[in-house]
C-alpha cells in the first residue's frame, strides 16, 4: 500500500498504568499504530486487554504512563496548551462502550446529545440547536419525539444510539467507537454502519473501532490489531489477517466467531489459546516482525521461522 | 410446558402518556429447552421476561394477560413479598453486565454463598463445601483463593461466570439470559455458552436467551421466536426460522447480517423506523417498512398461520388467497453460504 497516506493518529510505546506505586498494574503496555486519515482501523481482543483503556488514553480520560499519542502530527497527551486542547476537544469524539452508564440519567436527551454544543465556541440559537439534535436523532433512526424523554426510558439499544448522536453532532474528524453497536439489533446495526461509512466518505473521517463481532469488524475495518493482556499480537488488513492468521491467540479468535448458521455451530471446532505455548524466556524473546510488507506478528525468531514457512 | 404465557398486554404510563409495550403476547415455554428471542431493539424483550421476575420499572403495568406457572397465575403478584418465592428460587436472571448484579463490597465467595445459604438452606462448612464446587462447577480454578477475592479483581468473564454461578447456586427451573456474552470476546463467550449448557443438562434447567447475536442463536437455540413491536411475528425450532423463514420482518432481520455483506458497499438495512408504541398499531406492525405489503397488512392485524405443528408466523403472507411472494435472495444466500467468516 502506498505509504505516502497521511497519518492522523500515532501511537508509539504507549503504556498506562493503574493501581499504586507499590502494585502497579500495567493496562496497556508498550503499544504502537498508526491510523491514516480516512480508515476505519479495528482493535480487537480479549476482554480486558487493554481496548477500552487505550481508546481512553488517546482521548485523554486516562493519563499515559509512558509513550506518545500524537494527532494531526502534534503530540496530544501530557500537557498541552488550551489551543490544542479546545481543537482536540472538538475533532476527537469518543463513543462509550456501556450504554447503561454512560449517559446521564438526569439530563433530557435533548441535553444529553447536544451537551458539546455549548461549549466555548459554539454559538447557536436555539432553534439552531434543536435542528441538529433531531438530525442526529434521525441519522440514528430514531424519532425526534424522544428529545424530552430521559435516558432510563429507553431500551438497551435506544440508549446506545443516544450515544452515537451525542458523538456525530460534534462533526468530528476522528471518532473512537468503543463497542457502538454490540446492544443492537442486525438491522439497526447495518444502519449505523452505513452512516459509519457515508459520514467517511463525505467528511473523510477517521475511525478507531473497537468490536467483539469479528464479522463486523471484517466488514467494516480496512486494517485489524489483535489485542492480549495489553499487548498487540498481530496486526494486518482485514482481508489478510482473515486469510491467514498467524499468531495462536488470533487463530483461537477466528475459530470462536459465532455463525448465524445452525449447522455451520453444530460442526464448528474451537482452538482454545495456551498463553504459555511459546515458551519465551529471557534469551526467547517475542518482538515485532512483518510476515509479508503490513502483516505484523508478536513472534520468536523461532516461531516467526515456522510462521513463514506455513504462511 | 414449565411457562404459559397468555395474551399478556404490558403498558408504561409516561407523563400522561401510555406506550403499549407488550401487545397480547401468547408463549409456552416448554421443560428443559433453551428458548431464544430475538427481534427488533425497544420491541420488548427484555420488557416481557421482567414480567415474569417481577422487575417491571415502576411506572409500568401488566394490563391484561395470565403468566401462568406451577399453579399460580404470576401476572396477580403485587408486592415483592409475592415474588420472593419465585425470584431467583424459581426463576432466575443474568443480565448484560455482570457489575450491575455483583456487589463491589463483598467478596465473591459471600456472595455466592448467601445465595446458597438462602436458596438450599445449607450452613457452615457444607455451605463453603458448595461455594467451592459451584466456583469449579463454571470454571474458575484455584477457587479457595478466588473466594476471598472481590469482584473488581476477577476479569469481565469471570465476573459474568460468577453471575451465572449465583443464578445455578439458587437451583431455578428457568434460567433467563438478556444478553449474557455481548461484552464479552468470543473465545470467553463460546466458554461460557458451554457453560450454561452444561448447567442446563446438570440441572435440568429451561433457558431463556434474549440476544442480538445470532451466531450466538444459531449455537445454543432449540427454539426461535422472534419480536417486532411488541408482539412475536414468528416462532420455530432454530432451523426452521433460520433455513424456512416466513415473516417478512424476519427476512428483513437476517438479510442485514454483515457476513452476507460486500466490503465498500452498504448493508441491507430496513428502511424507515418502528411504530411509534404510543399510538395504536393498526393492521400488521411491519407493514410500513415492508416494501411488499398487501393491503390488507395496512387494515388487519394477521392471525398466526401454521407452518409446521412447530413453526407459525404473523403474516398474511401465510393466507391461502395471498399472492406469492418469495423470500428475498439473501436468505437464500444464507442458506447455501453457510460457513462463511471462518476464513
Ligand atoms: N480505572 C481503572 N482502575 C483500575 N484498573 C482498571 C481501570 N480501568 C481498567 N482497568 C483494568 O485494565 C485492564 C484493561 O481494561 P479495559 O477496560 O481497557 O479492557 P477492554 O479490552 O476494553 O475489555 P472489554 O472488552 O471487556 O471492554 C483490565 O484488567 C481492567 O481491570
Ligand atoms: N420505564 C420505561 N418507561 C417507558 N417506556 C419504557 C420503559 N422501559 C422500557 N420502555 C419502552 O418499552 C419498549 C420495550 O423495551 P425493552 O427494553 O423491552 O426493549 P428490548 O426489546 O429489550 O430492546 P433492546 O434490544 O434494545 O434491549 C421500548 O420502546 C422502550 O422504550
Ligand atoms: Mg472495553
Ligand atoms: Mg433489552
Amino acid at each position: 500500500m502506498a505509504d505516502n497516506r497521511k497519518k492522523l493518529v500515532e501511537v508509539k510505546d504507549l503504556s498506562v498504568t493503574f493501581g499504586s506505586r507499590r502494585h502497579p498494574f500495567k493496562a496497556v503496555d508498550g503499544v504502537s499504530f498508526h491510523i491514516y486519515e480516512g480508515e476505519t482501523f479495528g482493535l480487537v481482543g480479549e476482554s480486558g486487554s487493554g481496548k477500552t483503556t487505550i481508546g481512553r488514553a488517546i482521548i485523554r480520560i486516562h493519563p499515559t504512563s509512558g509513550g506518545q499519542v500524537l494527532f494531526d502530527g502534534k503530540q496530544i497527551n501530557g500537557r498541552i496548551s488550551k489551543a490544542l486542547d479546545r481543537e482536540v476537544t472538538q475533532r476527537i469524539q469518543m463513543i462509550f462502550q456501556d450504554p447503561m452508564s454512560s449517559l446521564n440519567e438526569r439530563a433530557k436527551v435533548d441535553y444529553i446529545v447536544s451537551e458539546g454544543l455549548y461549549a466555548p465556541g459554539h454559538h447557536l440559537t436555539q432553534e439552531a440547536r434543536q435542528e441538529k439534535v433531531s438530525k442526529a436523532l434521525a441519522d440514528v433512526g430514531l424519532l425526534p419525539e424522544f428529545a424530552s424523554r430521559f435516558p432510563h426510558e429507553f431500551s438497551g439499544g435506544q440508549r446506545q444510539r443516544i450515544g452515537i448522536a451525542r458523538a456525530l453532532i460534534m462533526e468530528p474528524d476522528f471518532i473512537i467507537a468503543d463497542e457502538p453497536i454490540s446492544a443492537l439489533d442486525v438491522s439497526i446495526r447495518a444502519q449505523v454502519l452505513n452512516l459509519m461509512s457515508d459520514l467517511q466518505k463525505k467528511r473523510n473521517l477517521t475511525y478507531l473501532f473497537i468490536a467483539h463481532d469479528l464479522s463486523v469488524v471484517r466488514f467494516i475495518c480496512d486494517r485489524i490489531a489483535v489485542i492480549h493482556k495489553g499487548k498487540i499480537v498481530e496486526l494486518a488488513e482485514s482481508e489478510e489477517l482473515f486469510a491467514h492468521p498467524l499468531h495462536p491467540y488470533t487463530q483461537a479468535l477466528l475459530s470462536a466467531i459465532p455463525m448465524p448458521d445452525p449447522k455451520a455451530e453444530r460442526n464448528k471446532t474451537l482452538l482454545v489459546y495456551d498463553p504459555g505455548c511459546h515458551g519465551y524466556s529471557e534469551t526467547n524473546r517475542p518482538a515485532w516482525r512483518d510476515v509479508v510488507p503490513g502483516h505484523f506478528v508478536l513472534a520468536s525468531e523461532e516461531e516467526f521461522a515456522r510462521y513463514q514457512k506455513n504462511y | 410446558m414449565v411457562l404459559s404465557i397468555q395474551d399478556l398486554n404490558v403498558k408504561f404510563t409516561l407523563r400522561g402518556q401510555t406506550l403499549h409495550a407488550i401487545r397480547g403476547i401468547s408463549l409456552d415455554v416448554h421443560q428443559g429447552e433453551s428458548l431464544a428471542i430475538v427481534g427488533e431493539s425497544g420491541s420488548g424483550k427484555s420488557v416481557l421476561v421482567k414480567c415474569t421476575m417481577g422487575l417491571l420499572d415502576a411506572n409500568g403495568y401488566i394490563d391484561s394477560g395470565k403468566i401462568l406457572y406451577k399453579d399460580a397465575d404470576l401476572a396477580k403478584n403485587r408486592t415483592d413479598k409475592d415474588w420472593q418465592s419465585i425470584r431467583g428460587r424459581e426463576i432466575a436472571m443474568v443480565f448484560q453486565d455482570p457489575m450491575t448484579s455483583l456487589n463491589p463490597l463483598k467478596t465473591i465467595g459471600k456472595q455466592i454463598r448467601e445465595a446458597v445459604e438462602l436458596h438450599q438452606g445449607l450452613k457452615g462448612q457444607a455451605a463453603y463445601q458448595t461455594v467451592l464446587e459451584v466456583l469449579s462447577d463454571v470454571g474458575i480454578d484455584d477457587p479457595q483463593r478466588r473466594y476471598k477475592q472481590y469482584p473488581h479483581e476477577f476479569s469481565g468473564g469471570m465476573r459474568q461466570r460468577v453471575v451465572i454461578a449465583i443464578a445455578v447456586a439458587c437451583r431455578p427451573k428457568i434460567l433467563i439470559c438478556d444478553e449474557p456474552t455481548t461484552a464479552l470476546d468470543v473465545t470467553i463467550q463460546a466458554q461460557i455458552l458451554e457453560l450454561i449448557k452444561k448447567m442446563q443438562q446438570k440441572y435440568d434447567l429451561t433457558t431463556i436467551y434474549i440476544t442480538h447475536d445470532l451466531g450466538v442463536v444459531a449455537n445454543v437455540a432449540d427454539r426461535i421466536a422472534v419480536m417486532y413491536a411488541g408482539d412475536i411475528v414468528e416462532i420455530g425450532t432454530c432451523d426452521e426460522v433460520f433455513y424456512d423463514p416466513r415473516h417478512p420482518y424476519t427476512w428483513a432481520l437476517l438479510s442485514s447480517l454483515p457476513q452476507l455483506g460486500v466490503k465498500n458497499e452498504p448493508l441491507y438495512s430496513i428502511q424507515g423506523t418502528p411504530p411509534n408504541l404510543f399510538r395504536e398499531v393498526k393492521g400488521d406492525a411491519f407493514a410500513p417498512r415492508n416494501p411488499k405489503a398487501l393491503k390488507i397488512d395496512f387494515v388487519r392485524r394477521p392471525p398466526y398461520f401454521s407452518v409446521s405443528p412447530t413453526h407459525k408466523a404473523r403474516t398474511w403472507l401465510l393466507d391461502p388467497r395471498a399472492p406469492k411472494v418469495a423470500p428475498p435472495e439473501h436468505i437464500r444466500t444464507l442458506r447455501e453460504k453457510g460457513g462463511l467468516g471462518n476464513g
